[in-house]
């Protein structure tokens, strides 16, 4: 079939069952656009490319497939690098396509020019430059093959105009490998096998699920093998969701702001079984005193994660389902059975000693947490909850209660204000049957607000709920505990009236300022069935607790 | 530190920069790195020299192996490679005496002389890196003017290719 450039990308989409692109147009991207306005392939226009972005981003989270974004070249492909970057730090498969200047003009410093592969190399899993029109096919599919399989990440793909005019043979292949790329390594049984050894060994063992196996899909395995072992289990930000809070043998998430049972069972644990995860300082505090009495297995199926920050008693490289199922039915075919109950009773007396907590009488504003919480009852901890960053983004993190993967999405690495509005949008237009709750700082809600008119234009129904201290919080919370109090630079006064502005882009909108209120705003915002937006004036120097404080130890925890 | 690196990729566009800026980007340090084409031209050969503890040198491998470009890393230990650098120097001399002099080193080198002038010997030099270092540390005794080095090569002792070389990783104290 021959095809010009831009007919074989809109062609490899559907060939790839894309449904959906987030993107928006430029002069370097016209012919694709314009083979995109001839097909039936769904296109949200964001009004930002880095919405674009992170909307792709939302969009594969949520479900698990390839995002997909368009943006022009010159700043349509730099607005695009936050998104990027973003994606990358949390293994995020996403594929973008930009447009570039014509190859004869490429070096030239020509109208809209940039180097978007030189700029993305470092926050991409790959990127190509097409150069012949001979090569695109191969390149879409090695892109998508690339950005789904091993450990995922974004790839950009990078379009000449001149390539996107050109006519080709469009010989698009069903299946691809690619030369010393291994994405799923066999897994040694032996080895796996040896874990089994380690567990009967143990007196406190303890599992950390990541993002990883969410990524897997063995969230279910994952589930069988804590209930065969009946090893108390704590997950990082990324791993939220990969196993229900709710169960006895759930110790919600451990680090920074990790529930004070989940870092003391660390810092005692004598077997760690760390499982896709890759030890951030935000989850180890200092790291010379992380699980200090511990042997670490980790299992990962990225070798390189493996020994890159803790010493590991024994790394098992491999997709962390394969492995949890080699486990489990070695466990089962032999019968074993393991008794940590001595530990269980430990771990009951800090959950009862030490819960999340916080005071609903306080006088000065909402509580964000009760805000939280009431939308977990609410929706039966089953949304799709977006965090932004900062103080809510924790608040999201500690108390909604996740029992299902993929409903907790939060830029756990890169850490990007301004990723929940557009995420939220890719996440809602990926899973309709899903609640999509964007619990969103005041602050991290601005970088990306121009994006209530791509909601509101597809009538979009995402719940803001904007957790509103007229600070960036997070910020201003070390400056109060670390720096004096010297608030150098975190008030947000000044915000616009939210509420006024959502109804300006036509999205009905409330303010609620008293505790009361919150469960019947949520519940009309969530039942609207439309977008809604609901600002929570919340007390303003509230602030995030437990804290391991930057630099301290795990068990050396403040609040 | 010091080992040696060597790592067979893919010759595409770009390669280089992308191998390069994994060492920039995660701050490890190169103290050497050499590429050139191989018996097949759709590959490169590149060699590092790299420089850290044991767990970065651990961690530039596997990153390296990580790069979709790269088909196979391997450690060249000095025991079960040859190691080759290149240097070329100009070298001052001040007279007749002095140009017999660097001559007479050059030779129990084996180092060429590639030029002779009134003032400037031009001197080719090829070797191990301690062999280099020794020889231009000799030289600096008359006067270096200038010198290019081309940075460590290395291929592994015996029959075997890179491709078909284990992958263990052996570091070394050098
Ligand atoms: C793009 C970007 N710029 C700056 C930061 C640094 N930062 C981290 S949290 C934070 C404050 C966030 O404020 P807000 O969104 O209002 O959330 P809050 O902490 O108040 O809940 C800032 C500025 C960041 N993470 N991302
Ligand atoms: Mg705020």
């Amino acid at each position: 079939m021959r095809l010009t450039g831009a007919e074989m990308v809109i062609e490899a989409l559907k060939r790839e069952n894309v449904e959906i692109i987030f993107g928006i147009p430029g002069g370097a991207m016209i012919p694709v656009y314009d083979a995109l306005y001839k097909s039936d392939l769904k296109h949200i226009l964001t009004r930002h490319e880095q919405g674009a972005a992170h909307a792709a981003d939302g969009y594969a989270r949520a479900t698990g497939k390839v995002g997909v974004c368009f943006a022009t070249s010159g700043p349509g492909a730099t607005n695009l690098t936050t998104g990027l970057a973003t994606a990358y730090m949390d293994s995020v498969p996403v594929v973008a396509f930009t447009g570039q200047v014509p190859t004869s003009l490429i070096g030239t410093d020509a109208f809209q020019e940039t180097d978007a592969t030189g700029i993305t190399m470092p926050i991409t899993k790959y990127n190509f430059l097409v150069k012949d029109i001979k090569e695109l096919p191969h390149v879409i599919k090695e892109a998508f093959y690339i950005a789904r399989s091993g450990r995922p990440g974004p790839v950009l793909v990078d379009l000449p105009k001149d390539i996107q005019n050109a006519e080709g043979e469009f010989d698009y292949p069903d299946n691809i490998t690619i030369e010393g790329y291994i994405p799923d390594p066999p897994v040694s049984k032996r080895e796996v096998l040896r874990i089994l050894d380690v567990i009967k060994e143990s007196k406190k063992p303890i599992i950390i699920a990541g993002g990883g196996i969410i990524i897997s899909e063995a969230s279910e395995k994952l589930r069988e093998f804590v209930n065969l072992t009946k090893i108390p289990i704590t997950t990082t930000l990324m791993g939220l969701g990969s196993y229900p809070e709710t169960d006895e043998l759930s110790l919600g998430m451990l680090g920074m702001h990790g529930t004070r049972y989940a870092n003391y069972a660390v810092s005692e644990c004598d077997l760690l079984i760390g499982i896709g995860m890759r030890f951030d300082d935000r989850v180890t505090g200092k790291i010379e005193k992380f699980a200090p009495h511990a042997k670490i297995v980790h299992i990962d199926l990225d070798k390189a994660e493996i020994g890159k920050l803790v010493n590991t008693f024994l790394g098992v490289v491999g997709d962390a389902k394969r492995v949890l199922n080699i486990l489990n039915e070695e466990i089962k075919s032999k019968g074993l059975s393991f008794d940590f109950s001595s530990w269980h009773e430990t771990l009951r007396e800090w959950k009862e000693k030490h819960p999340l907590k916080y005071d609903l009488s306080d006088e000065g504003g909402v509580k964000p947490q009760y805000i939280v919480e009431t939308v977990g009852k609410l929706t039966n901890h089953k949304a799709i909850i977006i965090g932004e960053v900062g103080q809510s983004q924790m608040w999201a993190a500690q108390f909604y209660k996740y029992i299902e993967p993929r409903t907790h999405l939060s830029s756990g690495g890169l850490g990007t204000m301004g990723y929940g509005l557009p995420a939220a949008i890719g996440a809602k237009l990926g899973r309709p049957d899903k609640i999509v709750v964007d619990i969103s700082g005041d602050g991290s809600f601005q970088m990306n607000l121009q994006e209530l008119a791509t909601i509101s234009h597809n009538k979009i129904p995402i719940v803001i709920a904007l957790i509103n201290n007229e600070y960036l919080g997070m910020v201003r919370q070390w400056q109060e505990l670390f720096y004096d109090k010297r608030y150098s630079h975190t008030s947000l006064s000044g915000n616009p009236d939210f509420v006024k502005l959502a109804e300006a882009y036509g999205i009905p909108a409330k303010r609620v300022t008293k505790n009361e209120d919150v469960e019947s705003a949520l519940k009309e915002a969530i039942e609207s069935g439309t977008p809604y937006l609901i600002d929570f004036i919340v007390k303003k120097e509230e602030n995030v607790f437990p804290m391991v404080p930057a630099g301290a130890a795990l068990d050396d925890m403040i609040g | 530190m010091k080992e040696t690196i060597g790592i067979l990729v893919k010759n595409h566009p770009g390669v280089l920069s992308r191998i390069a800026g994994l060492f920039t980007r995660r701050g490890y340090n190169i103290v050497s790195i050499a590429a050139g084409t191989t018996e097949d031209p759709k590959y490169t050969r590149i060699t590092i020299v790299a420089e850290g503890d044991k767990r970065t040198l651990d961690q530039i491998v596997h990153q390296l192996n990580k790069q979709l470009d790269v088909i196979k890393v391997i450690v060249l230990g000095r025991d079960e490679s040859v190691r080759r650098e290149l240097a070329l120097l100009k070298i001052e001399i001040k007279s007749g005496m002095e140009r017999l002099e660097v001559m007479e080193i050059a030779n129990a080198f084996r180092a060429n002389i590639v030029d002779i002038g009134k003032k400037i010997i031009t001197a080719e030099v090829t070797g191990p890196t301690e062999k280099v270092n020794a020889f231009i540390s000799l030289m600096s005794e008359f006067g270096i003017k200038e010198i290019a080095r081309t940075g460590k090569i290395a291929l592994s002792r015996g029959p075997m290719s890179i491709r078909e070389e284990k992958e263990d990783i052996e570091w070394e104290e050098e």
